[in-house]
């Protein structure tokens, strides 16, 4: 444990505040110069049941939520209680405490809020204390709270609290309290916050522990955004006035962020009766001309692989998110995964071809819907940014100056009427929307209304000109056309050169990651650096079409790689050796299926079982396949 | 010049125009109830004036679906159930369009039922028209959400257990302001209702009963056909939803008797269609979305910045 680096766990009950009290504290933090990052549980319920956030702060660059944390502020499941004072439903309503007691790290610090909770009714606590040396502080928040007129204010006081015991400066705080709220209950919310700080440095001696905030600074502003806003804003930016969606966790992050931008920047938002529907709708107005937009999770892109298929055949643009959830069917819908991935790339009938990115950060969110707009609009196929649950909610600090906030008109391989009157027309004089021979594969398009671009898009095989048509001579130039463009892309993208190493560049293990698991695998390998092994990771952002090159380069670098997913049956590594057509004995799996992410110190303690070749089981929730050929 | 042009042109359009001269002839069996909705809708197109280019015709899958391949402007042959969403966007993306979706009652009543339901609901400004063959046509002749009760077919040799569905009674109740029933063999009737039905502002729901001389054995099972606006008999007011309804339920039932009334059932003047009800609360902009991306013009700023409130 080290005091560089602060990890604040708030916990409580759904739907007690607990969301917005930490994203505050986790701005005020960000504020003061600290680079910040948030995990987010929550069971899949609205009201009560434990929950907590947590934020890592430090002066380094964070990527993960770190193994363990070392402050806890615990108010207790409002929402077990019943009306009636006094009654309780079983244990729910301590779950703030003795749910998190595990993972607090030695020399930790608790607070736990007096008036909700009673210690006595959680097991061995006081030996548990003494045994880790922890830091205990029973504060009667809601007590403190009601004094001042509302119970709800507890989780300011807790705030409070942790700003006397780390010694951080209250300004902050206050300043973020008074963008968000006024008169009254700003007055009383400040005097609940200064009540709690002082009492706190009145009846206690805070230098006892070496928890405390670590000092930071920041050359420029910063933001605090989550994946999801990092969507929606890449998507905004490239121009995107249309989105179309049904509600499902959590892809309705980015459904709502849209939606409540879309009127202001003169778009539409439609929530509509399936993901059928929502899909088709997205179709519709990239058909018409409008960068469409539509997405869902798991059970709603099931749904969606009908239009999907749709927009391939008629090469109509589209960008369709997906948001991974676990599965199968309906799943654990707050929890994360990564096993939608073989559902993404080859759900829909026939040989059919989509672009499929998968950002690992909220900077990549934004840099590769960005992306996908332009590959969309330019190759006229689906693309689909698949990201998980953890990503959707996780929120980083990021330059503000990152986002340009620029609108990009440009409908990529789309024509004017001008350019419509110049082009490639049949001896009938109809306008050839789907002609054979461009070498890139890509046909321009014309849009409804424009003059000398008329066209028939069927899902049906067809001619040039659209009409449905099954010659054989046709259908193969058709379908050679329509896949020599994922060469093309494929191209575009290697000049980008996104899908960098980290670490040891000598090293002869690695680790390989794709999505949200990425900046966790990369503190493993720094740990696993700084502690004398050799590794590096790679991590792949694009699954289709797969960058080949730099994947090979990358094994063919190294004696051993594991694959870290969060999938049951290593549907990453069986892509990779698909794509590859190699590496059966070269790839082995860690894989993590519990509804949690992976921890920095589940990486290292499988690699290092792997690189001493040991036969050890990991000793935490995960599991450790050999490669095909052990 | 317009990014649009083919889009509001004033000019005299002749029905052939509609008429793509070098496909092949329509793969439609002889008889087929199909001939008569592809002729009626040319020529209610030329007689509105609309440019070929400024129509997007949305179809679905079925013998139905082909329409678009015989009808030249821009179209969309969709997938089964589902062009009613595919219009709908465009309409919304391209509020200057005519937008048109067209499907079996397979397609729209059966696959699409959701679809239909919330389109309707919804109000929004196009032309629906169902062609009501009460059979699957194109996957040969299963029974269908409007087959009667007891029709026998490979995949209901006993009979069909089931009623069927009552189109218009349920384009009423979904929410459509304009319900009419019409039929092929009734070609005049078919090419005013559809000219009504595309000048209604709102979403018009036609059920357009096409014979299919191939698979409902009975080709002429539409005839002979009664225009309720035509006849003495049948005095009601289309504006009054009850009225409507009454009627709509006396037709329903007597088709499956042998009695075929066609005509308007509802017209609902004066209610915001989607478009204009989206722009009224703000949630739409007034010029169609679309003409932005070529409008070198156009204003993309936004009032506020998006990044401020994470700062
Ligand atoms: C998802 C899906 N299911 C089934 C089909 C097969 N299919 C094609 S047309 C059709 C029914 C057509 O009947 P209807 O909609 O009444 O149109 P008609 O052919 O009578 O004009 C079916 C079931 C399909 N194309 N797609
Ligand atoms: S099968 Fe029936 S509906 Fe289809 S073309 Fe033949 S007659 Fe028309």
């Amino acid at each position: 444990m080290t005091n560089d680096e602060l990890i604040w766990r708030i916990a409580g009950g759904s739907g007690d505040g607990i969301d917005s009290t930490s994203q505050n504290f986790a701005k005020a933090l960000m504020r003061s110069g600290l680079n910040v990052f948030t995990h987010r549980h929550y069971p899949s319920r609205i009201r009560g049941g434990h929950t907590y956030v947590e934020i890592r702060a430090s002066d380094e660059n964070v990527r993960s939520r770190g193994d363990g944390y070392n402050f806890l502020l615990s108010l207790g499941d409002s929402f077990a209680r019943n009306p009636k004072e006094g009654a309780y439903y079983g244990e729910e309503e301590i779950k703030p405490l003795s749910e998190n007691l595990d993972e607090l790290r030695e020399g930790g610090v608790i607070v736990y809020d007096s008036g909700l909770l009673d210690t006595d009714d959680i097991e061995n606590f006081d030996e548990r204390v003494e045994e880790n040396n922890w830091h205990v502080y029973d504060l009667d928040l809601r007590g403190l709270a009601k004094e001042h007129g509302r119970e709800i204010m507890r989780n300011t006081a807790g705030v409070g609290a942790t700003a006397a015991i780390i010694g951080f400066d209250l300004d902050y705080i206050e300043e973020l309290m008074a963008d968000a709220m006024s008169g009254d209950i700003l007055d009383a919310n400040i005097d609940v916050l200064r009540d709690a700080y002082e009492s706190v440095q009145e009846d206690y001696d805070v230098d006892a522990h070496d928890v405390s905030v670590p000092d930071g600074s920041h050359e420029e502003e910063q933001v605090l955004v989550s994946g999801s806003h990092g969507i929606a804003y890449g998507a905004l930016d490239e121009g995107c006035r249309f989105i179309s969606g049904y509600p499902m966790t959590p892809w309705t992050d980015v459904f709502t962020i849209l939606t409540q931008l879309m009127p202001d920047v003169g778009g539409i938002s439609e929530q509509v009766e399936d993901e059928i529907a929502a899909a088709a709708l997205a179709v519709g107005a990239s058909h018409a001309g409008v960068k469409a937009m539509s997405g869902s999770s798991g059970g709603g892109f099931a749904l969606m692989s009908e239009p999907l298929g749709l927009a391939e055949m008629t090469e109509t643009p589209l960008v369709l998110v997906e948001s991974m959830r676990a599965g199968p069917s309906t799943g654990m819908p707050t929890k994360p995964e990564q096993a939608d991935l073989e559902h993404v790339l080859y759900t829909s009938q026939g040989d059919s071809h989509r672009v499929v990115f998968a950002p690992s950060d909220p900077i990549e969110c934004y840099e590769q819907t960005r992306k996908a707009f332009q590959v969309a609009w330019e190759y006229q196929i689906p693309v689909m940014v698949i990201y998980d649950q953890k990503l959707s909610g996780e929120y980083r600090n990021v330059p503000a100056s990152f986002f340009d906030q620029e609108a990009n008109p440009s409908l990529g391989s789309t024509l004017t009427e001008d350019e419509i009157a110049e082009a490639a027309h049949d001896e009938f004089g109809k306008f050839e929307r789907f002609r054979h021979d461009p070498e890139n594969g890509v046909s321009p398009r014309s849009i409804p209304g424009q003059k000398g671009g008329h066209f028939l898009a069927t899902g049906n095989e067809h001619t040039p000109e659209g009409h449905i048509s099954e010659d054989p001579d046709n259908r193969v130039n058709q379908m050679d056309r329509r896949l020599r463009k994922m060469r093309t892309i494929r191209a575009d993208l290697d000049e980008d050169e996104r899908q960098d190493t980290y670490g040891d560049a000598d090293a002869d293990f690695g680790l390989v990651s794709w999505g949200s698991q990425t900046g966790t695998v990369e503190e493993a390998v720094d740990r696993l650096n700084d502690s004398g092994y050799s590794v590096k990771a790679l991590s792949v952002s694009e699954m289709a079409p797969f960058p080949e090159r730099k994947v090979r380069e990358f094994l063919d670098s190294v004696d051993e790689a594991l694959v870290v997913e969060m999938s049951t049956t290593a549907q990453f590594r069986g892509h990779i050796q698909k794509e590859t057509g190699d590496y059966g004995d070269l790839l082995s799996s860690l894989l993590k299926y519990n509804g949690n992410p992976f921890e920095p110190a589940e990486i290292v303690e499988a690699a290092e079982i792997e690189i001493e070749d040991r036969l050890d089981e990991p000793s935490s929730q995960t599991r450790l396949e050999p490669a095909a050929g052990d | 010049m317009s990014a649009f042009s083919a889009i509001g042109n004033d000019r005299e359009v002749d029905q052939n125009e509609f008429t793509p001269g070098i496909e092949p002839q329509p793969t439609w069996c002889p008889g087929c109830g199909d001939f008569g909705v592809l002729k009626a809708l040319k020529g209610a197109m030329a007689e509105l004036g609309k440019d070929p280019e400024e129509v997007l015709l949305c179809t679905g899958i079925g013998c139905s679906g082909k329409l678009n391949s015989y009808f030249d402007s821009y179209g969309f042959h969709t997938i089964h159930g589902r062009s009613l969403p595919v219009a709908r966007a465009a309409k919304l993306a391209n509020s200057d369009l005519e937008v048109v979706a067209a499907g079996g009652d397979g397609d729209g009543y059966g696959i699409g039922g959701n679809h239909f339901m919330h389109t309707a609901r919804e109000n929004h400004d196009m032309t629906y028209i169902v062609f009501n063959n009460e059979v699957f046509g194109l996957t040969k002749g299963q029974t269908s959400p409007t087959s009667p009760q007891g029709h026998k077919s490979k995949t209901q040799p006993e009979g069909n257990a089931k009623a069927p569905i009552r189109p218009l009674s349920l384009g009423l109740t979904s929410g459509a302001s304009y319900v009419a029933r019409t039929a092929a063999v009734n070609p005049n009737q078919a090419k005013e209702i559809l000219v009504e039905a595309m000048e209604h502002d709102g979403f018009s729901h036609v059920d357009f009963l096409t014979q299919c001389p191939t698979w409902n054995k009975d080709a002429k099972q539409y005839v002979p056909y009664v225009d309720i606006q035509d006849s003495d008999d049948y005095d009601f007011d289309v504006s009054d939803r009850r009225e409507a309804q009454e009627m709509m339920h006396e037709t329903e039932d007597a088709l499956y008797e042998g009695t075929v009334l066609t005509g308007r059932y509802y017209v609902e003047e004066g209610r915001r269609s989607y478009q204009q009800e989206k722009r009224h609360r703000g949630s739409m902009p007034e010029q169609p979305l679309a003409e932005r991306y070529f409008d070198d013009d156009a204003e993309w700023e936004r009032s506020f910045d998006y990044i401020d409130r994470h700062k």
